[in-house]
């Protein structure tokens, strides 16, 4: 079952990836503001511009 | 503050939106047929390319990667330039996605029909599609970091971590699932076996529901949702904690696809283990969606778009609070191989991805085209149609599953099996299946009703192809360069972090494949278990191309009702040159994991011909093609030869004399049948089959006897 140490490894090592995500985004202050970013994204105010033809 | 104009690419949405409704269709459509094929075998149409084993993988990667996949663009394409308040990186890689993704699907709809399959569920699709799948994919990468290298809002919303996670997870699920080592140009083997490849196939089969079906439409709830209801998400600080619990955790729970079966104990358990903790992040994704709404009730009642939200998530709820529970082992015991796990799925599939994509659609359609939806009524129609559709297709399969469950398991006061024919079982429950059939038709409709009134509001509007908006430059929003750290460079390159991720992912993958390839399995290998003739081993393709496992597991459970109808459980030594495994996932009909010698050669030669004359009301369809279709024997010396390369030890030079000893098999196989009063010419492809179902599970009936002895 030499597999399931592949698969274990494949695994660990995403999860390694999603925990440096994990950490890139807590250092860079993607975390800091828990309560604005679901805010924002209704703020889509519409502009009145002709579009390039 | 400076503030820049851009234009958002409204063109690759609107493309994506009409190629998951068409697709949409034809999945759905091709599910109904195969749904009536389960009782009325005449609808598999009396050819070899509608049958149920090939056009169920159609039914099944249709609707996955077609109609589900093209939603999922849709949704990224859309959200992810608002959110990042800038246009897609590249216009041209945009397209190249689109085409080159409709490519893949147009080349599955021609392959599946033609029997070109590798048997792995929701991997179907052959080595040469496999390698063009990978190469989109990594275009839609490209577009998607490229995208938010360019930003110009620095926070990265939820949404958006959701469609990262998807991306690098399908990437690596895929490429691990796809080696194979190709024999031509639309045959390939697994380079794993038995239990190992079952394990490769589950984890990604499991995965592919969780960073496929799961976690892009979590992302896409997270955007839609607030703008449908016009408030933020109930609480952002959840998405966030369950998004990175969901992703750390789902990785682990495939083997709970293998429950029961050789696969090591410890490794079930960890399945079993994981299964039951992903309901925690699951729920807070459900019920993140779902508090959205508080105080927002009213506005469910008059607008359509929320009424497909609050369904969908619901169903998503229900979904993921049963999954678990049907990871438990002695729920699974009963419920895996029945109608059950088809309910399970539909609720997700119908539900959650269904309704959330019309709800989207519903949504951003009117909006892309600057216009009012057509007719709320009909989509109000479509939205009562559909969830009536759902319940009568779920409670007849619920139903079903229970009812035949019970039945093959019961035995008598004397200690028999009460129903020791399947097809008994079968039969008590076509009624539901017609009734499945029924909720099918009515999902269907309103997928009909709703293509409809988008087509009329496209007509009325006028697509805004490049929408005007405007922000304010990334650099403003950035803190001075005061922390030198050595990698605040590299964060601010997603596209470099992400290269480097790969590249460590590979290299791992790497030293982690070298030694498997290298040293010897630790499965216990079965002395009288031996590598299969040449002649089984094109019957064995010819059982792969027909689809045989969509209907026919080859593992019994060491449960006493599956010992005593199917003969000794299995063993894990028994597949160990079974490249690719074949233990199936639901049994429509029997076991077919001892079948060989169960019955003669004549039985199964009459059996495949025309079933219902040995068994009356069977559903299975008839191949009378494998009786007049000659066996390709051009490709015995090479698939001998891929076999060897992939460990099966077939002695030296024994492709040179495998020709030989095939047509010797043949010659024995139709001698036998001419003793029955049955001619056949020996090179016909039903010879070839017959041998294959023949050997099956025999090895160890072999061994018992010599012990006897």
């Amino acid at each position: 079952m030499s597999i399931l140490f592949f698969l274990i490894g494949c695994s660990v090592l995403m999860g390694l990836v999603f925990l440096l995500a994990f950490l890139w985004a807590h250092k860079t202050g993607q975390n800091e503001d828990l309560h604005t970013p679901g805010m924002r994204i209704l703020l889509d105010d519409e502009i009145k511009v002709d579009p390039p033809e | 503050m400076q503030t820049e104009k851009f234009y958002y690419d409204n063109k690759i949405v609107r493309d994506f939106a009409i190629a998951t409704i068409v697709w949409g269709f034809i999945g759905m459509t091709v599910g109904l047929v195969i749904a009536m094929q389960l009782y009325q075998p005449a609808m598999n149409m009396g050819n070899q390319y509608t049958t149920f084993g090939r056009i169920r993988p159609l039914h099944t990667n249709a609707v996955i990667f077609a109609f589900v996949g093209n939603a999922i663009f849709m949704g990224v394409y859309y959200s992810l330039q608002r959110l990042l308040k800038t246009r897609m990186f590249s216009d041209v890689l945009s397209r190249i996605h689109f085409w080159g993704w409709q490519f893949i699907i147009i080349s599955a709809v021609i392959t599946l029909p033609l029997g070109l399959t590798t048997s792995h569920e929701y991997a179907e699709l052959e080595w040469p599609i496999d390698i063009a799948i990978t190469v989109v994919w990594v275009v839609f990468g490209l577009n998607m970091f490229g995208t938010i290298f360019k930003r110009r809002e620095k926070h990265l919303y939820v949404a958006i971590w959701f469609y990262i996670a998807t991306f690098v997870t399908v990437a690596v699920l895929h490429i691990v699932n796809s080696i194979e080592l190709p024999i031509s140009a639309w045959k390939s083997y697994y380079v794993y076996a038995g239990v190992q490849d079952a394990l490769v196939q589950w984890w990604y089969g499991h995965n592919a529901v969780a960073f496929f079906l799961t976690t892009p439409y979590l992302g896409m709830m997270y955007y839609f949702l607030p703008k449908m209801a016009g408030r933020p998400i109930y609480s952002y600080k959840l998405s966030i904690l369950h998004f990175w619990a969901l992703i750390f955790i789902y990785i682990w729970a495939g083997p709970h696809h293998l429950l029961y079966t050789p696969l090591p104990g410890w490794a079930q358990s960890l399945g079993v283990a994981f299964s039951v903790m992903l309901i925690a992040p699951s729920w807070g994704g459900m019920i993140n969606g779902l508090l959205t709404l508080r105080g927002a009730w009213d506005k469910v009642r008059d607008d359509v778009t929320l009424k497909f939200m609050v369904v969908g998530i619901t169903a998503y709820g229900m979904a993921t609070f049963e999954g678990p529970m049907l990871a438990l082992k002695q729920v699974n015991g009963f419920a895996h191989f029945t109608d059950w796990i088809i309910a399970h799925v539909h609720v997700g599939a119908l539900g959650w991805n269904g309704f959330l994509t019309f709800a989207i659609l519903y949504w951003l359609i009117p909006k892309i085209y600057k216009t009012e939806l057509y007719s709320k009524k009909l989509a109000t129609t479509h939205f009562w149609i559909g969830t009536l559709g759902i319940l009568f297709y779920v409670i007849p399969m619920y139903w079903a599953a229970i009812t035949q469950s019970l039945m093959l398991k019961e035995f008598t006061p004397e200690g028999i099996l009460k129903y020791p024919n399947f097809l008994e079982t079968t039969l008590r429950i076509l009624p539901m299946h017609i009734m499945r059939s029924i909720g099918g038709s009515l999902y269907l409709i309103g997928v009909i009703l709703m293509a409809y009134n988008l087509t009329k509001t496209m007509l009325a509007g006028k697509l805004v192809a490049n929408e005007a908006a405007e922000a304010p430059a990334m650099a403003n929003l950035l803190p001075n360069e005061d922390r030198g750290h050595w990698h605040r460079i590299l964060e601010r390159k997603p596209i470099q972090l992400l290269v480097l991720s790969l590249i460590v992912i590979l290299i791992g993958t790497f030293v982690e494949l070298m030694p498997t390839l290298t040293i010897s399995s630790n499965i216990p290998t079965i002395s009288s278990v031996k590598p299969y003739t040449p002649l089984e081993l094109q019957g064995r393709d010819l059982y792969i191309r027909e689809g045989c496992s969509n209907c026919h597991s080859q593992t019994i459970r060491p449960f006493r009702s599956e010992t005593e109808r199917y003969g000794e459980y299995s063993k894990a030594g028994e597949f160990v040159y079974d490249h690719p495994f074949l233990w199936g996932s639901k049994r429509t009909g029997p076991d077919l994991a001892r079948i060989g010698g169960k019955y003669g050669d004549s039985w199964h030669f009459n059996h495949l011909l025309d079933p219902r004359s040995i068994s009356p009301g069977s559903i299975m369809p008839d191949y009378h093609w494998l009786y007049t279709q000659n066996l390709d024997t051009t490709t015995t010396q090479s698939k001998i030869n891929a076999m060897r390369k992939l460990g099966v030890p077939y002695a030296p030079g024994y492709e040179h004399i495998a020709q030989k000893e095939l047509v010797d098999q043949e010659t024995r196989i139709t001698e036998n049948l001419a003793s029955d009063h049955i001619q056949i010419n020996k090179n016909k492809e039903i010879v070839a089959l017959i041998a294959y179902l023949q050997r099956l599970g025999t090895d160890i009936k072999a061994n018992k006897s010599l012990s006897k002895k």
